[in-house]
């Protein structure tokens, strides 16, 4: 379904279902260069399970036209923007990578509307690798390999897929090529440089959970547990998977939600 | 230049890619999972996967663990986002044109085509609204003009045979942008060791899996790669992708899965309704030939070219059709498209016609005469009278057939046994 956030169309995959404004929503917020697609196997079951399921499009990502922002903080603003066009007063928010700096950020900007939180892959700081943002500028090709081969656990193309049929490698780094140009240099430039109030995040009272890969490339395991710890009653869930875990651990990584919902 | 991060070569995603260790017994090869069904641990589990809700396995017909290693690891050496296995190659083709398209849909095809891909396309689908219309390869102001209005998809061989013709795919990937409409590659006689026809452009690529992935004639299979990248919804021509599908409580099968709606598609209508899928048997006996692939063509081709030499070199040879000969119109689009070469089919024509052709063929005794391509063992058959024996006169001309045309599967044989065998078949051709 389509909002109007800050002047332009945005759009949510919603699981094939009608928006219920009597149902509690969660918001999935996807990574630098993706759109809503990569929460396919978490989205559509909590969109048959009692939620509205709002998996949304960044602007200037996906289906949202609109402008990339430069920062994290701007990309919180943008998301509780959504959350009044869609006339929600709060909601589950679940980041992943960017996505989940981005509901971090909304949680310590507006704690009021987060029911709850759940951050996959993430560490804050998140800092970015000056060849992979190099690459992301001058040779997108490049960055996009970067993304997908470092978005998985190692030779990923090597193991079976829980998918039947599709390399999870092959399918993300065919995601990131039908990005818009400059999407994943802005947005990994966002991350690199985001730095979030960790007294804020000390001080946090949102239900929290935290999901992290034990053979993430990307954002490193042990940074995921070190935000988990400062963040007051969180709770931290490993898998055994790397930084795409919606898609290398699908069933796992549901299940985490569901029992963190469930509670 | 920036330098990418490192992946596996080819050689190793043909052993391993797709294929974890059986997480049941540890099985090291590749377990045959002969079952029709799959056992849900909850009625809560049953619900999400027919739903689409989680991923996984509920009855063979639309997914199976061995087949599923047999798909990613063609998805991995194609560069593909993922892959259908079907039960031949024509299913692979048929499976691709109705997913894109229905009544009133149109193709533009290459005239260079195996025969059964041209019987589907000339005398089979039609009765069922699709039309095709056939152009010269190489003629890209031909594939332009037969673009209509209707058209749904544009395809071609990478390397057709008999006549060998070599698809620029880069121009005609182009075109296809242009007017968005998505290329289908039949790469069956490149395989992906010798060219990515993704990399090249294409959209969608197919194979028939009996031949080179195989490599040892036991099978009949197919399979069909999504690139992932091609904008069904920009395009504006694929209803069957971008509207909703009452078949499935109204999903719309791009906002399901932008990189993988036609896979979706493919696997949630094609698979499940006209139900042409791989048996698990198959996929095990393909993967066995599979994991040699990138060592067999190497060979395969250094053979041909031996092979290519030695028949130009005959007087009872009129010509011999093959792109490593400066005289064939796809030499330079071979070289370019090609480096490590591009076909071990080939075909020629003999002094003295059909009767020589008989003559040949039944002097021969490593060769095999049999409709096939792509075995460890050299194969050759006459093509007028056999594979391509529905088509016209005028059809044949344009897939570059004479009565006199021989064609020439080359095996992985010592290549000085091969030309003595066709060395005697030559000499009793014209007695």
């Amino acid at each position: 379904m389509q909002f109007i956030v800050q002047g332009y169309p945005a759009y949510a995959y919603t699981g094939s279902r009608d928006f219920d404004p009597g149902l509690p929503t969660i918001v999935f917020v996807h990574g630098a260069a993706f759109d809503h697609s990569v929460w396919q196997w978490q989205s559509r079951y909590f969109a048959h399970h009692g939620f509205n399921a709002l998996a949304v499009d960044l602007p200037g990502h996906g289906r949202s036209p609109g402008i990339l922002r430069a920062s994290i903080a701007e990309w919180s603003s943008w998301l509780v923007a959504l959350l009044d066009a869609a006339a929600i007063g709060n909601a589950t928010l679940v980041g992943h990578s960017m996505g989940s700096l981005v509901t971090l950020e909304s949680a310590l900007a507006a704690p009021q509307r987060v029911s709850k939180l759940a951050l996959i892959g993430i560490s804050a700081p998140m800092p970015v690798g000056q060849a992979f943002l190099d690459a992301a500028r001058d040779d997108p090709p490049v960055a996009y390999d970067m993304e997908a081969v470092w978005g998985h656990v190692r030779n990923s193309q090597l193991t079976q897929s829980a998918v039947p049929g599709t390399t999870l490698l092959g399918a993300s780094r065919s995601l990131n090529g039908r990005s818009r140009p400059g999407a994943l240099h802005a947005d990994l430039g966002a991350c690199n440089a985001y730095r979030p109030s960790m007294d804020a995040v000390r001080a946090m009272k949102t239900p929290t959970l935290v999901l992290a890969g034990k053979r993430d490339q990307m954002t490193q395991f042990k940074a995921g547990k070190a935000l988990a710890a400062e963040i007051p009653g969180a709770r931290f869930v490993a898998l055994d998977a790397g930084h795409s875990m919606m898609s290398e651990a699908p069933r796992e990584t549901l299940a985490a939600l569901r029992d963190f919902l469930r509670d | 230049m920036i330098l990418g991060p490192k992946t596996p070569h080819p050689d190793t995603l043909a052993v391993h890619a797709g294929q974890s260790p059986d997480p049941a017994t540890g099985s090291r090869a590749v377990p045959i999972y002969q079952t029709a069904s799959y056992v849900f641990p909850d009625t809560d589990t049953a619900a999400a996967l027919f739903n689409m809700e989680t991923p996984g396995h509920v009855y063979s017909r639309l997914s199976n663990p061995t087949v599923a290693v047999f798909e990613e690891r063609v998805a991995a050496l194609e560069g593909g986002a993922g892959a259908i296995a079907t039960s031949s190659g024509q299913a692979a083709l048929h499976l691709a044109i109705v997913t894109l398209m229905g009544n009133g849909g149109h193709i533009v095809a290459s005239s260079s085509l195996y025969g059964g891909s041209h019987n589907l396309l000339s005398y089979t689908l039609p009765r069922f609204g699709i039309r095709t219309t056939f152009v010269p390869p190489r003629d890209l102001g031909a594939w332009q003009e037969a673009i209509e209005p209707g058209t749904r998809l544009l395809f071609g061989e990478s390397v057709g045979n008999p006549s060998v013709d070599v698809l620029d795919i880069p121009a005609v990937a182009s075109l296809a942008n242009e007017r968005a409409i998505p290329l289908l590659v039949d790469a069956t006689v490149t395989t992906p060791v010798l060219g990515r026809p993704l990399d090249q452009g294409a959209h969608l690529v197919m194979h028939s899996a009996t031949k080179f992935l195989s490599g040892h004639g036991v099978v009949i299979g197919g399979v069909l790669v999504d690139g992932g990248r091609f904008d069904w919804n920009a395009s504006g021509k694929y209803p069957t992708l971008t509207e909703p599908y009452e078949g499935f409580h109204g999903m719309v099968f791009t906002e399901e899965s932008t990189a993988s709606a036609f896979l979706l598609r493919a696997r949630r209508e094609g698979l499940r309704d006209f139900g042409a899928c791989m048996a698990p048997m198959t996929a095990f006996q393909i993967l066995q030939g599979l994991e040699t692939l990138p060592v067999r063509m190497a060979r395969h081709i250094e053979n041909t070219a031996k092979v290519v030499a030695y028949l130009a070199s005959r007087k009872e040879v009129e010509r011999v059709h093959h792109p490593d000969l400066e005289a064939h119109p796809g030499h330079e689009i071979a070289r370019r498209l090609y480096p490590r070469g591009c076909s071990a089919i080939l075909s020629f024509e003999l002094k003295g016609g059909r009767d020589a052709g008989r003559k040949f063929i039944e002097a021969l005794s490593l060769f095999s005469h049999l409709a096939n391509i792509g075995d460890a063992k050299s194969l050759v058959i006459h093509p007028a009278t056999t594979t391509h024996f529905r088509m016209d006169d005028g059809a044949l001309a344009a897939a570059g057939i004479t009565p006199g045309t021989v064609r020439l599967s080359i095996g992985l044989e010592h290549a000085d046994d091969l030309l003595d065998d066709l060395g005697r078949a030559l000499n009793a051709s014209q007695k």
